[in-house]
């Protein structure tokens, strides 16, 4: 199943609507990648809201993902974690760390547009 | 509505197939909130190792009862390569392949019990069980 990324100025917004495989997840990243070098994105916006469960293999997956983009020059954000998929992923024992998180997409799109004006001042 | 349901995996369809249909009969046992969610997490991190390791297994997820509260028991059966050293296989961050090495001793932590049997050669049994509160 594809899942469809949005391009919205410099970023990148996807939505994961249904429990993905191992395989869609993997193609997700590539297609992330991809647009994001194509359209020399600053930050990806990953939607997991529709998710009922996170476990260890698409938590990594979400780390592979926000480190590659790192190295391209983009900021990943997580967003709409439910509070029971957290629970259950502290529970877990997962190691969160590189993985950044927010409520929601706007404040998600808030946290890269500071980061982005920052950038910018610097630079003058 | 029966008591009892098995899932054969197969691949990784059948992980997401398994925590669905576990988590299905998890809200017949009166499971609520949370506890769904981490009776799916476990589920999904062991159908996962039967694909990563022993390509195809069963799930058997039943109803249970001890008198007082009612649980969901998981078994899942592989004919797998089995496991060397379970102790080891027991600690965070060991793994064999690809994954994070959280599948076994996470989903001991997320369930009430647990036991793994494994014999190198014939394959490996899990059986755990969730408590309702």
């Amino acid at each position: 199943m594809e899942v469809p990324i949005l391009k919205q100025g410099p970023l990148l917004i996807t939505t994961i609507q249904n429990a993905l495989t191992d395989s869609d997840l993997l193609k997700l990243k590539d297609n992330l990648v991809e647009l994001a070098g194509r359209h020399r994105s600053r930050g990806v916006i990953i939607d997991v809201a529709a998710l009922e469960v996170m476990d260890s293999f698409m938590s990594m997956m979400l780390r592979n993902i926000t480190q590659v983009l790192k190295l391209r020059g983009a900021d990943t954000i997580v967003i709409g974690i439910q509070p029971d998929v957290a629970f259950a992923m502290v529970q877990l024992g997962l190691n969160l760390e590189g993985l950044e998180a927010a409520l929601d997409l706007e404040e998600a799109i808030a946290i890269l547009d500071g980061r982005f004006k920052e950038a910018r001042s610097n630079v003058r | 509505m029966s008591d009892s349901r098995q899932v054969n995996i197969a691949s990784e369809v059948d992980v997401i197939l398994a925590r669905q249909e576990g988590r299905a009969l998890a809200v017949v046992a009166g499971f609520t909130g949370s506890d769904l969610t981490i009776i799916a997490t476990a589920i999904s991190e062991i159908a996962r190792n039967i694909v990563e390791y022993a390509q195809k297994g069963t799930m058997v997820f039943e109803i249970v009862s001890n008198g007082t509260k009612k649980g969901i028991r998981v078994v899942a059966v592989d004919h797998g390569p089995g496991i060397p050293n379970i102790a080891r296989a027991m600690q965070d961050g060991y793994s064999t392949s690809r994954g994070l090495g959280l599948g076994l001793p996470g989903s001991k932590r997320l369930m009430d019990e647990f036991e793994i049997e494994s014999e190198v050669g014939s394959g490996t049994t899990v059986r755990m069980v969730k408590w309702t509160r």
